[in-house]
């Protein structure tokens, strides 16, 4: 467990100390995971140096919000006030990305296959 | 200062919360009581109740929270796991996050905006999609409401995971791939968790679209953002 965490807290401090010296805006976890991804593809890290935290994490990721969702304590003025832009344009916005990601996903696919198959013939 | 105020205490609640919270999901079956959410809002009430404001109960939950960012690094491992299905389907795959990535940036722009939400609120509403540590810190750099994030992150990955399976149908999405993907684009990790739980494979394509957008998002967010003349 302790090679685990190692492992882990290492691609995160990869991570922070991109983020402090090169200043992207992008968070440092993201490239840390993008980092991990990458050394276990090539084989600098293994997959059992890693897969017993990860696996822990991933299927518990939503207890790890509750606290975060529990801030919502601070803003309940706001969202008395503001409460129909908010769960409306969440709404409706979930509704309109779930709608173009699976179109676009299918009829690309689809083409694709089509293409694939005339430059067959 | 009570015990109430203890970050022990407040700590282990939470735990016990959850664990009360996913108990009662087991015993009934009933999708409508989200764990997630069923422990927020008992905290929420529990912690009006005694007096203890969000700031003594952080104290605690941060202890928690702290492990939001080691668990999207942990997401390194799926992605891995992935890799040659991504490979066989990368043009597609792109194809329909960078759609999804800008249709949700903009579409809750222009709709909170149309209903009125103050230029703060559009903010802290523009990352809602993607899971709550990368939504936090697009958050904080777009000059949006952190917390305020988070509980719509929260939401908005409930509402989708409970609704997500009947839009998709609405939508007539019907390949299993674009279906898993959808819905980890809309509703990040508790998406996911209700994909996994109708098969492994909507599950495995639903991180996917979470990993896919969440990165898009925190890359592509103050761009998009600033080309619908939203001032960063």
């Amino acid at each position: 467990m302790i090679l685990q965490c190692a492992v882990l807290f290492a691609f995160l401090a990869i991570g922070e100390f991109i983020v402090s010296v090169s200043g992207v805006p992008v968070p440092s976890s993201i490239i840390g995971m993008l980092l991990l991804a990458a050394a276990l593809r090539y084989r600098l890290v293994r997959l059992f140096w890693v897969d017993k935290i990860s696996d822990f994490l991933v299927k518990n990721l939503g207890f790890f919000f509750v606290p975060a969702g529990v801030g919502l304590m601070r803003c309940l003025d706001l969202l008395a006030d503001q409460w129909l832009p908010i769960v409306g344009a969440s709404a409706i916005s979930t509704f309109v990305i779930i709608l173009v990601t699976g179109r676009v996903h299918q009829t690309v696919r689809h083409r694709l296959s089509r293409r694939h198959e005339l430059s067959r013939q | 200062m009570s015990f109430l105020d203890n970050k022990i205490f407040l700590l282990a609640l939470t735990f016990v919360v959850f664990l009360a919270a996913r108990l009662l999901q087991k015993r009934t079956g009933s999708p409508l009581l989200n764990p997630i959410l069923v422990s927020i809002i008992v905290l929420i009430c529990l912690l009006s109740v005694f007096g203890v404001d969000y700031d003594t109960y952080a104290a605690g939950g941060e202890y928690i929270d702290f492990w939001l960012k080691p668990a999207v690094v942990a997401l390194g491992v799926p992605l891995y796991r992935q890799l040659e299905n991504i490979k066989k389907q990368m043009v597609p795959l792109l194809a329909a996050e960078l759609a999804g990535c800008v249709a949700g940036v903009v579409s809750v722009v222009l709709l909170a905006r149309f209903f009125g939400a103050s230029e703060e609120v559009v903010m802290s509403l523009a990352p809602k999609a993607v899971t709550t540590p990368i939504a936090m810190e697009i958050s904080r750099s777009v000059g949006g409401i952190p917390p305020l994030t988070a509980a719509v992150v929260v939401s908005t990955g409930i509402f989708g995971g409970m609704a997500g399976f009947i839009m998709v149908r609405m939508g007539h999405i019907k390949s299993p791939i674009a279906t898993g993907l959808s819905i980890g684009t809309a509703a990040h990790a508790v998406g996911t968790s209700a994909a996994m739980e109708h098969s492994e494979r909507y599950g495995a394509f639903s991180s996917l679209g979470l990993i896919l957008n969440g990165l898009l998002t925190a890359l592509l967010a103050p761009l998009i953002l600033s080309l619908i003349g939203v001032s960063v």
